[in-house]
């Protein structure tokens, strides 16, 4: 029997996890996380009081479905979790669970790896206080807790506004949604949004909601800096009027839209390309997610599309893996989620230029704000390192100088910033600047755990 | 600047928890989490950071909460890490918020 192993349990993974089994067949379904869900859809910890049907709103049904299909298949397939996939070589998985390492081989790979948020650094953004977007929505439906009293929601996404609903719906204060992105902008976007009304609909009506309740709702602002000793007390920005605004607070949720987490499609062999409307390395696949022999991409993990395009993607993906395999027909069901998957992920291509990233911001940030928040470099450290003779103009030798990106999250927070840094200072394109290249452990581990292998 | 550290709690509670008491010690002093809590959040509930920056002993507290950024990890006082936003908390857990280079 072949092994067929998906990485990462949100709704690509799960998905996908039940097309193979549909099939006939016992995947191996791998992931670090304890709830399955994914971030967006995640279940609650045990033994919290949270109506996560109520919270998620329109998309209660969605979640419920997609929780309860899983649920009839969990004791079925070989489900494995808290369990970190570390390296990947010559098609050997590495894996590391309390401690103790294990290898796995494969036939098939699907790897649904799911995003974090990109984040631009702001002046401040180190403060105890400051969270990812993300980060705000897990502590509310992981852990039942608000990241603060008084919280700021600042960046540029259509997520800014559904986080801050939850937060308002669940009795947090909030005391400003703040974008990046001018409303002209977000106008001119429009044409390309048109072909998902339902969920634009969606997102004007948290942003009606939050406007409603007087909370200030701001585009085209500048973040000027969270301000605090040694713990968040207020957001400056500027805003589209150029006027500086404060906003008291004791927790700022800071996200522009996601990155997804491609360190094992790297690590697998996937080829990334420099996509110019994201600003993003993406894995390169085709329409189905194949990324290389018996290699599949799906979710927000291979191109950003939302939970929606995650669940058909990873339906998709399994279908191809198991037509590649030869254990099933490519059928009609294969094209229309590959019409789908397309279709959805369209629609993020205009979402990026409505909710775009601040390119014009982040070169003008000052020498002194923090970069790598792991390695404690400044903007300026980059800039004065370049500006040597001789000095570095590609980003990994930029890394090797530095120290940006080179620290525990292996440049997963400070990368499109660093990017953007070094292309704006040599007066370069984005792709010019070259890509942060990933190593193995694509997470901090034991040294011991990887000698019990190697 | 002071950069101690705020000993106000950061996360607040939105909703209840039901589970049995976990009782924990940070830097030698007792406290008390609930099952199913994450060490980051049982922590954050009652402080305001949960490490200091091996770079300057500035105070930390996470940032992405979902496994990413590798800013919560928290020492144990027999010497290993745990990364808080994903580890949940265990009776008798011992943490410390020093590194063990730095302590006195």
């Amino acid at each position: 029997m072949a092994d067929i192993v998906i990485i990462g349990d949100g709704p690509a993974g799960m998905n996908a996890a039940a097309v193979v089994h549909a099939h006939g067949h016992r995947p191996i379904l791998i992931t670090e996380s304890r709830q399955a869900g994914g971030q967006g859809y995640r279940r609650p910890s045990p033994g919290l009081e949270l109506d996560m049907p109520s919270l998620m709103g329109s998309e209660a049904g969605k979640y419920l479905a997609l929780h309860a299909r899983f649920e009839a298949i969990r004791s079925a397939i070989d489900y494995r979790q808290n369990t970190l996939v570390w390296n990947i070589e010559n098609r050997t998985l590495h894996l590391l669970r309390d401690g103790v390492a294990s290898t796995q081989s494969f036939d098939a790979l699907i790897l649904a790896t799911g995003a974090m948020d990109r984040i631009a650094p702001v002046p401040g953004w180190t403060l105890p206080g400051v969270f990812t977007l993300g980060g705000a929505q897990v502590a509310l439906k992981d852990q039942g807790c608000f990241i603060g009293r008084r919280v700021a929601f600042v960046g540029s996404s259509p997520l800014l506004a559904l986080a801050a609903q939850q937060y308002r719906k669940l009795g947090a204060d909030v005391v400003v949604i703040a974008d990046t992105t001018p409303l002209l902008d977000k106008v001119a976007a429009l044409p390309s949004l048109a072909n998902s009304p339902r969920t634009l609909l969606r997102g004007l009506a948290y942003l009606g909601g939050a406007w409603r309740a007087g909370v200030p709702v701001l585009n085209g602002v500048t973040a000027l800096a969270i301000e605090g000793d040694d713990h968040v007390i207020a957001i400056t920005l500027k805003d589209s009027g150029n006027r500086d605004r404060r906003f008291a607070c004791d927790a700022v949720a800071l996200g522009y839209g996601l990155k997804p987490e491609t360190q094992l499609a790297e690590l697998a062999g996937a080829t990334l390309v420099y996509d110019e409307t994201f600003r993003l390395w993406l894995p390169r696949t085709d329409a189905y997610g194949r990324a290389g022999p018996g290699l599949y991409l799906a979710g927000d993990g291979a191109a950003i599309g939302g939970a929606d395009a995650a669940e058909a993607s990873g339906a998709l993906a399994a279908h191809a893996a198991l037509a590649d395999l030869g254990f099933a027909e490519p059928g009609a069901t294969m094209l229309g989620l590959r019409r789908r998957v397309g279709r959805l992920r369209a629609f993020q291509q205009g979402l990026a230029r409505a909710f775009a990233w601040p390119v014009a911001q982040i070169g003008a940030l000052a020498d002194s704000v923090t970069l790598c928040r792991c390695e404690n470099v400044s903007v300026g450290d980059v800039r004065r390192a370049m500006d040597q003779e001789l000095g570095p103009v590609e980003i990994n030798r930029v890394k090797a100088m530095t120290r940006c990106g080179m620290g525990r999250c292996q440049g997963r927070v400070c990368g499109p910033s660093l990017q953007e840094i070094v292309a704006g200072h040599a007066g370069i394109a984005g792709a010019a600047a070259g890509r942060l290249r990933v190593q193995a452990p694509v997470k901090p581990i034991a040294l011991a755990a990887a000698d019990a292998i190697s | 600047m002071t950069r101690s550290g705020s000993a106000e709690a950061q996360f607040i509670r939105a909703v209840p928890r039901r589970g049995a008491s976990v009782p924990l010690t940070l830097d030698g002093q007792a406290i008390m989490a609930t099952e199913g809590e994450s060490v980051l959040a049982a922590l954050l509930s009652q402080r305001g950071f949960l490490r200091r920056l091996e770079f300057g002993g500035e105070p930390r507290a996470g940032f992405c909460l979902m496994g990413a950024c590798q800013d919560c990890w928290v020492w144990t006082e027999t010497g290993g890490r745990l990364r808080a936003c994903t580890t949940p908390v265990a009776a008798g857990m011992a943490l410390s918020t020093a590194t063990p280079a730095l302590r006195p």
